[in-house]
């Protein structure tokens, strides 16, 4: 047995490290692939498309140049894009952290009627297809005008967003010593006082993942955008206009990688900066089970 | 007592009750209205004349069900939704297991194998169609270079690839596996983190004192951490599963849904913006919905409790 124990062991102590690095390139590399060959001239990748690696005195900031700058001026527009993104996910973000905050302390700390049903509700949300809301949703926007407007896709993204807030929040908020509201109830606190002065303060880092994954989510989103903005270019995201420009054969593919990086970036650095905060908030509960 | 008890029973509702408003406007009234649209003759143009009280017809329904390609598009969607869930739980365990132990730059190495989970959608399959290029893809170019392969392989607009292997002759379905494979990528981070969580908190001398024993990595891995996890890992299960099922995105950008990667998903949107039948529409996806339900009560009634135990 003990022999068996070493040859694996032995065995696993060259694996692992293999098996990290080969995660890590595959992972790694398409970004990498996709800042390489953004700075590249196009007839530089077509010549030799296997080449990775091209002296810093070749690389091309034209592309960058061509995504960002509008379209009357011969770009592609992408700042506009890139405002109307920020616009909507900011806006989804700050909507679904007012309906959602108090509707998590409801679910965490008030026991009232049909508060069991609430979480059937919002799982079944999951269940549902999003192409299948994306009918009637169509149908009424477009009943409404609403169809290609950046508020309707807002209203949209809350609405996805915040089964997930709820989830992420009340987890947090029932790990708050309830002792301490009844404290500042003592202290004459009313319940929003208590919420706004004691809760929120305490449930700050919860917050905050919540808010930049809510952002994340409105900002990557595609579906969506694809449908009900698609008929007017000033309206598209950057998601969006990616994809519109990628089935053209006019705009050259290092442009859109250009634009890909532009696309990406924001979340990466999101990403980052709140690396931690983002996977214990998302992973919360994981460890029961 | 009962007033303080009411008082509390009226503010939780109250608390509560913008997000129920939300999500009962955009998305129950919505659900609603599909199973509504499904059983009336809509398109888009006579939209303005369909009400709650039209005619109603199982018209559309007949339309999806015997329509051409619906069972196959039906079969690629269970394919594509059992490839991939199975896939990135595979991958994501053998990611947990590999990053668990201390080792340098250990954090960022964890953060970074999340990229392609958190990174938008459109540019992850923008970088794959490009590596994937028959004209310019790098995949491609080193296939050639150094794998000596005689021709571009087009990944993502062929249906079938004749493989030849040892003397076997196989076709592979090859753009469905490769959207698997995409699938299977992107989101390996997902179970990753849920499965990295749960091995964490496995207590630690648990697995010291099987080691003190003699016991083998993979038995520890069979014996310990593997019932340690099975709920997690029927967790996944379960909502990978969901998500795929309904993904429409991923396949559409990779291939517009083309070379046998049709999902259903796919068939609505079509339906929705190519013909504006949107009834039609609404019954496939009511079809795929209702799919769903089934399999998942297929697999809560004869395949989660084998995990739990």
């Amino acid at each position: 047995m003990r022999d068996r124990a070493t040859v694996e062991a032995r065995i696993l102590g060259v694996l692992r490290p293999i098996v990290i690095i080969v995660l890590l390139v595959a992972t790694l590399f398409p970004f990498l692939y996709m800042l390489l060959l953004s700075i590249r001239p196009i007839e530089q990748l077509l010549q030799d498309p296997g080449q990775l690696w091209i002296a810093p005195a070749e690389w091309t900031t034209s592309t960058y140049r061509e995504v960002l700058t509008s379209v009357e001026d011969g770009g592609q527009g992408f700042l506009k894009f890139l405002a109307n993104s920020g616009m909507v996910s900011i806006a989804a973000m700050g909507l679904t952290l007012l309906v959602s905050i108090p509707g998590a302390y409801a679910v965490s700390r008030l026991r009232f009627t049909g508060r069991r049903q609430v979480h059937f509700l919002f799982l079944s949300v999951y269940l549902f297809p999003s192409i299948l809301l994306a009918i009637p949703l169509f149908v009424l926007f477009t009943r409404l005008g609403l169809r290609g407007s950046l508020g309707g896709l807002t209203l949209v993204y809350i609405a996805q967003t915040v089964p997930v807030s709820i989830y992420m929040l009340r987890n947090y908020l029932s790990t708050i010593p309830e002792s301490l509201e009844e404290a500042a109830a003592v202290d004459g606190y009313s319940r929003l006082q208590t919420l706004r002065k004691i809760v929120l303060p305490l449930a700050a880092p919860a917050v905050m993942a919540n808010a930049l994954y809510v952002f994340m989510i409105a900002w990557n989103e595609f579906l969506f955008a694809l449908l009900f903005l698609v008929e007017d270019r000033a309206d598209w995201t950057v998601s969006l206009g990616l994809a519109q420009l990628s089935g053209g054969i006019e705009v050259s593919k290092t442009v859109l990688m250009a634009g890909s990086v532009v696309l990406t970036l924001p979340i990466v650095i999101l990403f980052f900066a709140a690396e931690r905060l983002l996977t214990e908030g998302l992973t919360a509960g994981a460890e029961k089970g | 007592m009962k007033s303080l008890r009411q008082q509390e029973n009226r503010a939780g509702l109250a608390y509560l009750s913008p997000t129920l408003i939300v999500v009962l406007v955009v998305v129950v009234v919505p659900i609603l209205w599909t199973i509504m649209l499904a059983f009336q003759r809509i398109r888009l143009i006579n939209l303005r004349r369909a009400g709650v009280f039209g005619e109603y017809t199982l018209a559309n329904l007949e339309t999806v069900l015997t329509s051409p390609g619906f069972w196959s598009s039906l079969w690629t969607t269970v394919v594509y939704t059992v490839g991939s869930t199975f896939g990135s739980i595979a991958i994501g365990l053998v990611a947990a297991l590999a990053l668990r132990g201390r080792f340098r730059g250990r954090t960022l190495v964890r953060a970074s194998i999340l990229l392609p989970y958190v990174a938008p959608v459109v540019a992850m399959t923008f970088v794959w169609t490009v590596l994937l290029s028959p004209q310019f893809g790098l995949v491609n170019d080193w296939g050639a270079r150094f794998l000596g392969w005689d021709r571009p392989i087009a990944f993502l607009s062929q249906r079938e690839y004749a493989l030849d292997l040892l003397g076997w002759h196989v076709e592979i379905p090859l753009a469905l596996l490769t959207v698997i494979a995409f699938e299977s990528w992107r989101y390996f981070p997902f179970a990753f983190l849920f499965l990295l969580a749960r091995l964490q908190a496995v207590p630690a001398d648990l697995e010291e004192a099987a080691r003190v024993d003699g016991a083998a990595p993979t038995q520890i891995f069979r014996h310990i951490l593997l019932p340690q996890l099975s709920a997690v890992i029927a967790l996944l299960c379960v909502l990978r599963f969901i998500m795929t099922f309904n993904k429409f995105d991923d396949v559409y950008l990779l291939t517009g849904g083309g070379a046998g990667t049709e999902v259903v998903s796919i068939r609505v949107y079509e339906f929705l913006t190519a013909r504006f039948d949107v009834g039609a529409a609404a019954a496939q996806a009511l079809v795929l919905a209702a799919g769903l339900v089934v399999l998942l009560i297929i697999y809560l009634r004869f395949f989660a409790p084998k995990v739990e135990e």
